[in-house]
């Protein structure tokens, strides 16, 4: 593992986070946590949302399709959200999405759920900060070239059967 | 226009084609599941290949000039050299490429082999699967000598694809397999050059729910205190599935064939793939399902989800291939 860290180390390579904040609670905690001049870790992207209710699993999967190392998702405690009922929903859909994902061969640490209201911008800054730390450990996901790897059998017939035509010769007569 | 119309009907009938490429058959079953209907088809076209049912060779397909197939109906997922070849063939041969059936629309069944890799499937198939006697340990080879002659073989593919995935396909025909209305709509809508825009899957753009016999017993707020699945539970064959706590994916799938299976007291499982706005239809099923269940504690609610086993065999039973994740991300590329 530390073979990798170094590795990271030297490719200048860095995880990258897509975070969902919640308007009410944890976007605010983060503006707190700026306006406090906090340092935490530059890795993540905050996407503002009006309730973690609103994120949608297609959201999650997207971001790590198009190359997101992990994702943060961000809400208001239990019991305290803007909408009665949505960090519930978040939860529910969470559980079972972690589980899905760690079927489809992505660790459960890439993907992460946290409970900030909006004095906790210590709490951004720790969350960040450990996720960022948990997932240098693991390595990029990289999925978004991963799926260019993928097709690359694809290309290579496209390749073959131009070469064969070329020579007039063709497989499969 | 008048004329053009005039002129259609002195000229030679269209040329159709039929190929099959991963797929169980069904779709071509489907075909002659028109009945009498497929000779009013057989009657305004000319079937030029459909290695199903007619003798021809893929040199016959070969020699046509480009684009001179009308429209070509491919089914089954893309998963060898061979079924690569013969969708960019068809695509070439034809103006109309359909990607008729789920399998060639959104992966299909066989799309579910993305959650393993090449070596894990050959090495299951040709050695670890019980009824299998493989002594001599002999897997597929791409060529082999034999008489002095040497013979090739498809290569097997990493992963398998969607029709899309491979070529550029022109309308979408989904259903495990297709129904025959559909079928038949598709049918007319190209004789006639009723045709939507490119791209179009030839189904209705809503919700199967919409049509479902079921649709007033769904409860206006659903709660899942567990889920069980059809062999658990006698089914009560009036009421929502959703209601029973039974996994229905009508919520996140294209109406269009006629609710057959709630009217068979068994719940979607999803064939005709998503609406136009959803880009991920296991996603957007997890997304409402687990919306609704009832506990708000982590242990309860995992108690609930306990109840659906298998994410991914549920939710994306025929279209993984095509899913936002494609593929189980740690497998080996080649």
């Amino acid at each position: 593992m530390s073979e990798i860290t170094e590795n990271n180390v030297s490719t200048g390579w860095s995880p990258r986070i897509i975070a969902f904040f919640c308007n009410w609670c944890t976007y605010t905690a983060a503006d707190l946590a700026g306006v406090s001049r906090m340092k935490y870790a530059s890795n993540v992207r905050i996407i503002r949302v009006m309730c973690s209710g609103r994120i949608d699993p297609q959201f999650v999967l997207e971001a790590f399709a198009k190359g997101a190392d992990g994702v943060l998702v961000g809400g208001c405690h239990p019991n305290d959200c803007h909408y009665v009922e949505g960090n519930y929903k978040m939860l529910r859909r969470y559980r079972l999405l972690q589980r899905m994902l760690s079927d489809m061969g992505i660790e459960p640490e890439r993907f992460r759920l946290e409970w900030i209201s909006a004095a906790e911008g210590d709490k951004v800054k720790h969350v960040v900060n450990d996720m960022v730390e948990k997932l240098t450990k693991l390595g990029p996901l990289a999925l978004d070239q991963k799926q260019k790897d993928w097709d690359k059998e694809v290309q290579s017939l496209e390749d073959d059967v131009h070469a064969q035509q070329q020579e007039g010769a063709v497989a499969h007569a | 226009m008048l004329n053009n119309r005039k002129e259609r009907w002195h000229m030679p009938k269209p040329k159709v084609a039929f190929y099959w490429c991963a797929s169980c058959g069904g779709c071509e079953e489907t075909v002659v599941d028109l009945a009498e209907d497929i000779l009013g088809v057989v009657e305004k076209v000319d079937i030029v290949f459909w290695p199903v049912a007619m003798d021809f060779k893929y040199a016959d397909v070969r020699a046509m000039p480009d684009k001179s197939i009308t429209a070509s109906f491919v089914n089954g997922a893309i998963r060898s050299s061979e079924q690569e070849e013969m969708a960019r063939l068809l695509r070439q041969k034809s103006q109309f490429l359909i990607a008729y059936g789920s399998c060639a629309c959104t992966g299909g069944i066989p799309g579910l082999a993305n959650q393993f890799s090449r070596k894990q499937i050959l090495d299951f198939v040709y050695q670890g699967s019980p009824s299998t006697v493989n002594e001599s340990g002999t897997r597929p080879q791409t060529k082999f000598q034999d008489n002095g002659r040497q013979v090739y073989l498809p290569e097997f593919r990493n992963m398998v694809r969607a029709l899309d995935q491979v070529v550029e396909v022109d309308y979408y025909v989904p259903g495990c397999p297709p129904t025959p209305n559909i079928t038949k709509e598709a049918v007319g809508a190209l004789l006639a050059g009723r045709l939507p825009p490119k791209g179009s899957v030839l189904a209705p753009d809503i919700a199967l729910c919409d049509e479902c016999p079921r649709k007033d017993s769904k409860p206006t707020n659903v709660s899942f205190k567990e889920f069980v699945r059809p062999h658990q539970k006698i089914l009560d064959p009036s009421l929502c599935f959703l209601a029973q706590g039974v996994v229905c994916m009508g919520p996140s799938t294209r109406k269009g064939c006629t609710a057959q299976c709630p009217s068979g007291n068994m719940p979607c499982t999803g064939c005709f793939g998503p609406t136009s706005r959803v880009k991920d239809q296991g996603a957007k099923i997890l997304s409402s399902l687990c919306a609704n269940v009832e506990p708000k504690d982590e242990a309860s609610i995992d108690k609930v989800l306990e109840g659906i086993p298998d994410p991914i065999g549920t939710f994306y039973r025929y279209g993984l291939a095509k899913s936002l994740l494609r593929r189980k991300v740690n497998l080996p590329a080649s």
